[in-house]
Order: structure tokens, then C-alpha cells, then sequence
């Protein structure tokens, strides 16, 4: 475990993800998944192949010199359906946050977020960058389980959801694009250290494009992310 | 082709192989064997690569037959009943299954998890890259589910084995469960020196409430110094969270791929199968080691997988009547570990 910080923060995550680069650049024999998280870098590793003074010692030069990422991020704009039957939650959300439904889709969806890791399940992307208003905490007990793809906010943070789990998040609408599919190659598209937008589009079209989508078809579009 | 059919199968039962790895960093768990040690041996007793697709067997029981030819089969279930046709085997034993025949493998007094390997190979169409299942994300295995009765596998390259059944003779089969070996950390520093300590001492007593995510521990509750919650990071098979009660939790095979909670201390890779293997009720205590000893017990474990399985002719011992009634598929569980 490489640790970097404590707390949910841009430039530590910047941090992560350059040593998790640097460390996909140059591969070690023996080191078997890197696994970035807000704030720190878990290395697997096989000790009877790579001795862990070796790596210890490859990680500290690394990161020594991998303060800033190498790669410049992606923008993905996904679509993504507001309206019912889709945006389940909104209306709970808006009720909390003491907006109006079509205040929490646009705020929503005015935001550019950042992918800062996977975790808990399958393609659940932890995404920051959510707006302050709708910092609303997550549920005191979970709601049964969310769809899938679903685009759901919960404890100040965003997240989109590809595997149906009950849940404590919030669903604020569902995208027809498919962050994970086990038979797609790739499997996942979007890294950690990405920025994602969400594009409102009605329901008819959010079944064109599941329909486009499951006919293997991208309809998540990329562009170049700011810095 | 020959078949491994399933005739009955209680909750729990999955197909394992080594792991689903290099998918930890989009939120895709290895899942794998939760006493990875038995599952190896038993696939090189079948004479199959150590990471193969095997059976797990949970203390819910299996009973299979072959079709379309005969079948070498290992199983490796310590502290599991078994029965061909009826008639009590080992709890670690090789056969020839032939085709007609029928073998049932159900809880004992003891033990949680059992290892069938077939020889040969199970053909199931891998997902991201594995065989191994896990449920909660209905992810690998057969169709990403338990197997249930009626579920047929298809044996490639399939071996049928020396005939008469014979005694594996496996010597970590009964292994020293008491104390279970942990490395300190990632978040030990989330604890005083004292809690530390209370942890180490326990003892500890195995709820029954545990499965394939996680074990439960029961006991009297640590205190944290610094809060319990922590900003989520990864966590390893055998790591141990201790949530707000207290309690520490040890994350298994079918663990998140992250958590919240400190991390007070992680299970060392061959003890893991140890704990695994503790019915509800059972009570332990963990012993503190070095990076390098664990290290050590590692190497020691790689190498005695490299032998092969010694084994020696069984002499069929005549069915007692109790077994037969154990060998009602509900009857035969009696603890709640899978």
C-alpha cells in the first residue's frame, strides 16, 4: 500500500495516478495488480518473484519523479437519462437539497467530473466535482437494488453504477452507455484520473441509444480533458 | 466428451479456479478458492495446473455422477463425509467415477470448504479471463450462479484415473487453526498499543453468520484511537476491518475490492485457508509476524505443492445407517458457514 494522503483531493489523486502510470510504463516481474484509490496505490505483488525491497525501493524513485501525469486525461460525455422511469430518486434529492427536480438535473449535469477510482462492485466509478447543493449524505439504510448503468449521488461524491446492488446512493438517472462489459474488448474504457460530463436526453432516446449500445455500438463520445 | 453431472447441490457451491486477476482496478474482485491451499492440492492430486477450474464444495454438499465416459476425480473435503455409492471414502481421496455411479460429499463435524478437481479440464467458457465465481456480481463460473442439480460440465482432455479408490495422503489436511499468523497494518496506527494487543490476544470467537465476502469475528470490542472511518482504499484477501462496533471483520474471496474502515492487521497468504475453514462458534487467536516470515511460509507452501500427492489403496469399509440418512442433502447441513 502506497499512500499519498488522507483525504479526497485532486492533487493527491494526481500523485496516485502518475506513480500507477510510471509503474504501467516500465512493468515488474512479480507485481500483479495496481489498484489506485482516492489516496493511495495498492500494489499486489507475488514476494517469492519480487522481492519487496526491490519494489519498495522502485516505488520511492518513482514517485519521486512522477509528481504530475504523464498522459493527458479523457472528457467522456455520457447520455444520460433524467426522466422517469429513470431518475428514480430525483424527486427525494431535490426535496433534500430544497431544489426543484429540473434544479438537480442541471446542476447535475452542468458539473465536469473526475473519475478518481473503481471500488465496491464491478465498473462502480467514484466520481468528485459534484455540486455543493446536492451534497446530500447517503441513505441511513440502502433502497433496493439500483438498474443497471445507473448515475446516482451520495455523500458529496458522484458515481455510476453498472452492476444493480441494493444501495445508500441516490439515483438520479441511468446512462445507455456500459462503463463495463465483460465481452467487450476492452472490458472498461473509462480510467481512473477521466473526466466525465453527463448530456441529458429523453427516454426514447435513451432506448435508441441502449439499443445502439447493446449492438456494439460506443455511444459514450470522448474528447480531450482539461487539466 | 465426458460430463460431470450434477445431481444435487446445496447453496454455495461454485466453480473456483486460481482467480480472476489484473480487473482489481476497475472494482472486479479475483473471488478464487476461499482455502486456496486445498484447492491447489487438490487439483495436483487430479493432475491438473494448481490454478485450475475446480468445484468448491460448502458445507450445503454436492453429489455427482459421470456420463459419457468415466471420470478421475480429487477431492480434498477435510472434516467432510463422503460416499461412493454409499459406501464411506476418505475425506481426501482419488476414484474413477464411472458413469452409474454416485458420489455425495456433505458436511462432517467440522470444516467448511471441500475441493473437487476433475482430471482434465472443466469447459466453461472463461469470463475476463477466469472461471471463477462470483455471486454477488453473477460473474463467472456456471452462468455467473452456485451449481444446482441438473447442471451438466463438460470434461476436456479428461483422464479417468487408477479405478479403485485411494486415500490421499495430504499432510496440512488438519492444520493448527487456533492461532492464525497476521502482518500488522495497512491502518494500524488507527489503534493503540493496548487494542493492538487485545486484538492479538482475542480470544476470538467465528460467527456463524460468515460466506465468501467475509468472517465475522465476535469478541470484546476494540476501540479505535482515531475514528473508524477511513478515505476507502484497497483492501487485500485477508485483511481485517474494524468497523464502528468494534468487531473485526477478515475480507475473503469475495470481498469489495474496496473499504472504508481501518485496517488493523492482514492475514498472511497461508493462513487464510485456516480461517476459512472454521465452522461458527470456533475460537482463535491471531500471533503478529514479520513481512519476512510470512514470506517464509509462503515459499514453504509453494514448495510442498510442487511434490506430488502420495497416496494409498483405501479398504471399503461397509455404510453405517446414520450416513445414509446424513446423505439427505438438508440433513447433511449442520452449521451455517456457506
Amino acid at each position: 500500500m502506497v499512500e499519498f494522503g488522507t483525504t479526497v483531493d485532486p492533487a493527491i489523486s494526481d500523485r496516485v495516478l502518475a506513480l500507477d502510470d510510471a509503474l504501467g510504463a516500465a512493468p515488474l516481474t512479480g507485481l500483479l495488480e495496481r489498484v489506485p484509490t482516492y489516496r493511495s496505490l495498492m500494489l499486489h505483488y507475488d514476494p517469492l518473484v519480487l522481492d519487496r525491497e526491490t519494489l519498495a525501493a522502485r516505488v520511492r524513485s518513482l514517485a519521486a519523479g512522477a509528481t504530475a501525469r504523464a498522459a493527458t486525461p479523457t472528457l467522456w460525455t455520457l447520455p444520460c437519462c433524467y426522466d422517469a422511469p429513470h431518475g428514480e430518486d430525483i424527486v427525494q434529492v431535490a426535496d433534500r437539497a430544497g431544489l426543484s427536480p429540473d434544479a438537480v438535473v442541471s446542476t447535475h449535469a452542468g458539473a465536469t467530473y473526475r473519475v478518481y477510482m473503481y471500488g465496491f462492485a464491478p465498473g462502480f466509478a467514484y466520481l468528485g466535482g459534484l455540486a455543493d447543493v446536492l451534497a446530500v449524505p447517503r441513505r441511513q439504510s440502502p433502497r433496493p437494488p439500483h438498474p443497471r448503468n445507473a448515475v446516482m449521488i451520495g455523500g458529496g461524491l458522484a458515481a455510476v453504477a453498472t452492476v444493480p446492488m441494493p444501495t445508500g446512493w441516490y439515483v438520479l438517472g441511468a446512462t445507455p452507455a456500459r462503463l463495463y462489459a465483460p465481452e467487450r474488448d476492452p472490458s472498461f474504457f473509462v480510467g481512473a484520473g477521466d473526466q466525465i460530463r453527463f448530456e441529458p436526453v429523453d427516454a426514447a432516446t435513451f432506448d435508441a441509444l441502449t439499443a445502439r449500445e447493446a449492438a456494439g455500438e460506443a455511444v459514450a463520445r470522448r474528447g480531450e480533458a482539461r487539466r | 466428451m465426458s460430463i460431470l453431472a450434477i445431481e444435487a447441490a446445496g447453496p454455495g457451491v461454485t466453480l473456483q479456479d486460481g482467480g480472476r486477476h489484473g480487473y482489481l482496478r476497475f472494482g472486479i474482485t479475483a473471488a478464487g478458492p476461499m482455502d486456496p491451499l486445498m484447492h491447489a492440492s487438490a487439483n495436483r492430486a487430479a493432475g491438473n495446473p494448481l490454478d485450475a477450474t475446480a468445484i468448491e464444495v460448502s458445507t450445503g454438499g454436492i453429489t455427482v455422477g459421470a456420463a459419457g465416459g468415466p471420470l478421475g476425480l480429487a477431492l480434498l473435503a477435510p472434516g467432510f463425509r463422503v460416499a461412493l455409492d454409499g459406501a464411506a471414502l476418505p475425506e481426501a481421496v482419488a476414484l474413477t467415477l464411472e458413469p452409474g455411479q454416485i458420489l455425495a460429499v456433505r458436511a462432517g463435524d467440522a470444516g467448511s470448504w471441500g475441493y473437487l478437481a476433475v482430471s482434465g479440464r472443466l469447459d466453461v467458457a472463461p469470463v475476463l479471463g477466469s472461471n471463477a465465481t462470483h455471486t454477488r456480481s453473477a460473474l463467472g463460473g456456471f452462468d455467473g450462479r452456485g451449481l444446482a442439480a441438473g447442471d451438466r460440465l463438460p470434461v476436456a482432455d479428461g483422464r479417468a484415473g487408477d479405478g479403485a479408490p485411494h486415500r490421499l495422503v495430504v499432510p496440512w489436511l488438519a492444520r493448527d487453526a487456533r492461532t492464525i499468523r497476521v502482518v500488522p497494518g495497512p491502518q494500524d496506527d488507527y489503534f493503540a498499543p493496548d487494542q493492538i494487543a487485545a486484538f492479538l490476544d482475542g480470544p476470538w470467537t467465528v460467527s456463524p453468520r460468515g460466506d465468501r465476502m467475509a468472517c465475522f469475528l465476535d469478541g470484546e470490542p476494540l476501540k479505535h484511537a482515531r475514528g473508524h472511518d477511513i478515505v476507502s482504499d484497497g483492501v487485500a484477501m485477508g485483511a481485517i476491518q474494524v468497523p464502528g462496533n468494534g468487531l473485526p471483520i477478515v475480507l475473503m474471496a469475495d470481498r469489495q475490492s474496496t473499504g472504508g474502515y481501518p485496517k488493523i492487521a492482514t492475514v498472511i497468504g497461508p493462513d487464510i485457508g485456516r480461517i476459512a475453514q472454521l465452522r461458527g462458534g470456533t475460537s482463535l487467536t491471531f500471533q503478529k509476524v514479520t513481512v519476512a516470515e510470512a514470506v517464509a511460509a509462503r515459499r514453504i507452501e509453494r514448495d510442498a505443492l510442487r511434490e506430488p500427492v502420495a497416496r494409498e489403496p483405501v479398504v471399503r469399509t461397509d455404510f453405517a445407517s446414520d450416513f445414509l440418512l446424513g446423505l439427505n442433502l438438508v440433513g447433511g447441513v449442520t452449521d451455517g458457514a456457506g
